[in-house]
């Protein structure tokens, strides 16, 4: 195989893994932190989409909608969390896929009603929709260099958020003593919260990375969901080291199963993969550390 | 679990049930008939994910995918000029099981979330499996050139006779599985569901029974998912998509787990309310979903274990 | 001379750099009623569970009869009859009593798929359940679901799930953890009944019953095997009253 070639899909790999680090990086976050299994994730992905795309629109600013939308779906989060995630946590995860699911469904008909039916696509921003060469002959899109650029900082940020901050700390202590947290006078509520909107931003901004590669449409944020599940299941649930991990892994593995198999067995890769890690595993590669 | 008795709310509730829908083609239109074929064959569909979710505490959301095997074989076989049910229905059940032994074998080694989430995972492959099978409809699936024949003996063609031989077969599936889950299996089975770390130190080897029952409710599901083949006369791969498995799940909870009757009232609930709502609004997704919510928040005993009462310990 | 009936030997159980189990050896001879005490977290429930199978020695063996069963999951190690209650009551709440100790009788009647017949009217099942209950006292309560009965009628309840399987050896992990005066002396009685026909392995905390059942007494301090003799010989030896720290505990028995 040609190196170039190899290089050029390796970083589509690492951009579909950084894009899918995003979302599965929320869900194990909340997945750890509060024992919740949230399937409407991916309509936080989607809302993200639609949103900048409806800003971009209105202010014809790609920057502008991004600066918008991020607290925009960081709001809805913490709206849906005191809403309806709240009941959930005492739950057992029957009735969170239940609630979640009926949450999907919801979305999935909110935009058609708020936004029609028909697909909405997002412009690429001027500066960005130019090539970049990285070696001679060797070019690659600009705005997807700018994704993993964007991905990586996310994830460096997150690392200093939960490692080095107080917040960080709670998320961890939140994790492993619940109660204690809570009688240390700590309100757990508003840690919930906010840690909810938290995931639920970082869905919504690869949603809205991802409008401009790809088209909106109700829906959308399902099958990135079932990939973000993938990966956190592989990583380790409640574990943001194995989420980056599995999602470069499952990145790399589709973009590569894809141009090496029949289109049958290339959908199959990831699903083989985690079958296999968690036949071997089960508890995914990493333990919950937050 | 209390053995209750025979004549309670609850089986005067299902008697009255069946016996509605033992007169329904008689009186509406060949539409009414269709629609409440369909619902039947769903609520079959429901009833065997009961088996493994109500009783044996198995949360799978990839159950869907053996609907779509068992109606994926109907189909295929109906192109290479096999048209028998007494063939390829048979055939569309093996199928079912032979897959849910696999499947079954991978996943009953993890449980909990992993479960949940394997299932998912083996029924997507399944999905994306038949997407690319090009030669028989890939994404847009294939339509049947008519319904399976019986030998002569019915022609299920006709809407009427293929309704009363669905409902036939959801009163004997229903009698089998009342059997099922009064036997030494389903007692094995609701231990496994109750506790089973006790199963395991009383001498049960769990992991064959709950492997057994997963196989089991496949084949019906396989049923199933051949007589919506033929009911519908098409095929799709949008039959095993995981959300068909969620909504075959919402009909079971909101129908009430743990009872034989609540998956088939779940089954007429959901459609129906799916049917006249659609009339009003083509957006009644958005008043289903936040009532799903509230059904689940507020308990989970669905509208049969409603009418059980109070004295049932869930 | 008789052989044991459960040996153990070198048994070595680590929690990351705890060592729950430090070489330890046990011997259980056939009939008799050996109780194991010690201060808490001396590791005796994790004896337990790695005698019924749960956990993995990572060092050791384990015979049971005369078989090895130290790679043995949990179940097949029951189908060889070593029975166990459990500390924190596992039972079946969703089932009534009669239904919990019809399951167990079930367990050893051969495999369950049988798919027909009402288990509820087989006779051979119900019938030796219902005198089970009879034995533990719990047969005015036999159509009660489990969840509803009071906290010593479960303890019961878990006592004759363990004899319905009808064992070679009984391991009773703190049965009379909880209770009361009275239904501790009830259980007492009970398993004085057991005596003899009965080989018991009673890990507890509650001297009185100790004493009063024991044919002999292990005595074990973190993870190890500080002494193993009949209830006299324990009483009175210096070490095992310094691990109780006072001579206090032992006044009671």
């Amino acid at each position: 195989m040609d190196p170039m070639l190899l290089l050029v899909q390796g970083l589509n790999g690492m951009q579909l893994g950084v894009m899918l680090f995003l979302m599965a990086a929320g869900l194990t976050l909340v997945f750890g932190v509060m024992n919740l299994l949230n399937l409407a994730h991916g309509s936080m992905y989607m809302m993200g989409a639609y949103l900048a795309a409806s800003l971009q629109q209105h202010t014809g600013s790609f920057l502008l909608a991004l600066l918008l939308a991020l607290p925009a779906t960081f709001l809805i989060g913490m709206i849906i969390e005191a809403v309806a995630m709240r009941r959930l946590y005492d739950r057992d995860h029957l009735d969170q896929v239940l609630v979640t699911f009926a949450l999907i469904l919801f979305f999935n008909e909110l935009v058609r009603i708020i936004w029609g039916p028909q697909a909405h696509f997002m412009a690429l921003p001027d500066g960005l929709t130019g090539y970049v060469t990285l070696f001679p002959g060797v070019i690659y899109p600009a705005y997807r260099l700018i994704i993993i650029g964007a991905g990586l900082l996310v994830a460096l940020l997150l690392y200093l958020l939960i490692m080095k901050t107080r917040l960080g700390m709670l998320i961890r202590a939140g994790a492993s003593h619940r109660e204690m947290v809570g009688a240390l006078g700590v309100n757990i509520k508003l840690l919930y919260t906010v840690l909810f909107g938290i995931g639920s931003a970082l869905a919504g901004l690869a949603g809205m990375m991802a409008g401009p590669i790809l088209s909106i449409e109700s829906g959308m944020g399902d099958s990135v969901l079932i990939l973000a599940l993938v990966v956190i299941v592989i990583g380790g649930l409640g574990s943001i080291r194995g989420a980056l991990l599995a999602s470069i892994m499952v990145g790399v593995a589709d973009t590569f199963g894809r141009i090496l198999l029949p289109p049958a067995l290339a959908s199959m890769v990831i699903y083989f993969l985690m079958a296999a890690i968690l036949y071997r595993r089960p508890q995914g590669l990493f333990s919950a550390n937050g | 679990m209390a053995d209750s008795g025979y004549f309670d709310l609850r089986s005067a509730v299902l008697l009255l049930l069946l016996a509605a829908l033992a007169v329904i083609p008689l009186f509406g239109d060949i539409f009414y008939t269709r629609l409440f074929t369909r619902i039947m064959i769903y609520a079959m569909a429901a009833l065997s994910l009961d088996l493994i979710l109500g009783f044996g505490g198995m949360v799978s959301l990839g159950h869907a995918a053996f609907l779509g095997v068992g109606a994926y074989t109907v189909g295929i076989l109906s192109l290479w000029g096999v048209q028998s049910a007494f063939l390829s229905w048979p055939l569309a059940m093996l199928f079912s099981m032979l897959i849910a032994l696999v499947i079954g074998a991978i996943s009953l080694r993890v449980s909990g979330v992993s479960f949940i989430m394997i299932t998912l995972a083996f029924a997507q492959m399944l999905y994306y499996c038949f997407i690319s099978l090009k030669g028989y409809g890939g994404s847009d699936g294939m339509t049947l050139a008519g319904r399976s024949s019986l030998a002569g003996l019915l022609d299920i063609s006709r809407h009427g006779t293929f309704y009363y031989l669905v409902l036939c077969i959801l009163l004997l599936i229903l009698f089998a599985a009342n059997r099922l889950v009064h036997s030494r299996f389903g007692m094995a089975i609701q231990g496994i569901r109750d506790n089973e770390r006790r199963m395991l130190s009383l001498g049960f080897p769990t992991f064959r029974y709950k492997l057994v029952c997963f196989v089991f409710a496949a084949g019906i599901a396989g049923l199933a998912g051949a007589l919506m083949a033929n009911q519908s006369l098409y095929v799709g791969p949008a039959l095993m998509h995981w959300k068909q498995s969620a909504e075959i799940l919402v009909m079971v909870i909101l129908g009430g787990m743990r009872s034989l009757a609540g998956p088939i009232l779940g089954a007429l609930g959901l459609l129906l309310a799916e049917e006249i709502l659609s009339n009003y609004t083509e957006h009644w997704m958005i008043i289903l979903g936040p009532f799903l919510i509230i059904v689940v928040l507020c308990g989970r005993k669905g509208i049969y274990g409603m009418l059980k009462g109070a004295n049932d310990h869930d | 001379m008789t052989e044991a009936l459960l040996e153990v030997r070198g048994l070595v159980k680590c929690f990351g750099a705890i060592m729950a189990s430090a070489r330890l050896s046990l011997s259980i001879m056939p009939g008799e009623v050996h109780a194991i005490i010690g201060p808490n977290g001396a590791g005796k429930s994790t004896l337990i569970s790695l005698i019924a199978g749960e956990l993995r020695p990572d060092a050791g063996v384990i015979r049971f009869s005369g078989k090895e069963i130290t790679a043995l999951p949990v179940h097949k190690r029951s189908r060889l009859g070593l029975a166990r209650s459990f500390q924190i009551t596992s039972i079946f709440q969703g089932f009534c009593a009669l239904d919990n100790v019809a399951l167990a009788i079930q367990a050893c009647s051969g495999h369950s798929f049988r798919f027909w017949q009402n288990a509820r009217r087989i006779a051979a099942l119900r019938e030796p359940a219902l005198s089970i209950l009879e034995q533990v006292g719990l047969a005015g309560r036999a159509q009660t679901v489990a969840a509803r009965l009071s906290y010593g009628e479960q303890r019961q309840l878990e006592i004759a799930m363990a004899l319905a399987v009808k064992p070679k050896l009984l391991l009773l992990d703190e049965p009379m953890a909880g209770m009361g005066q009275e239904e501790t002396e009830q259980l007492t009685a009970l398993l004085m009944g057991l005596k003899g026909k009965q080989t018991l392995v009673l890990v507890e905390h509650d001297m009185e019953a100790v004493f009063a059942l024991a044919d002999r007494i292990s005595v074990l301090v973190y993870g190890q095997m500080i002494a193993t003799g009949t209830p006299d010989v324990i009483r009175s030896l210096a070490e095992v009253r310094k691990a109780y720290l006072g001579d206090e505990e032992m006044e009671g028995a």
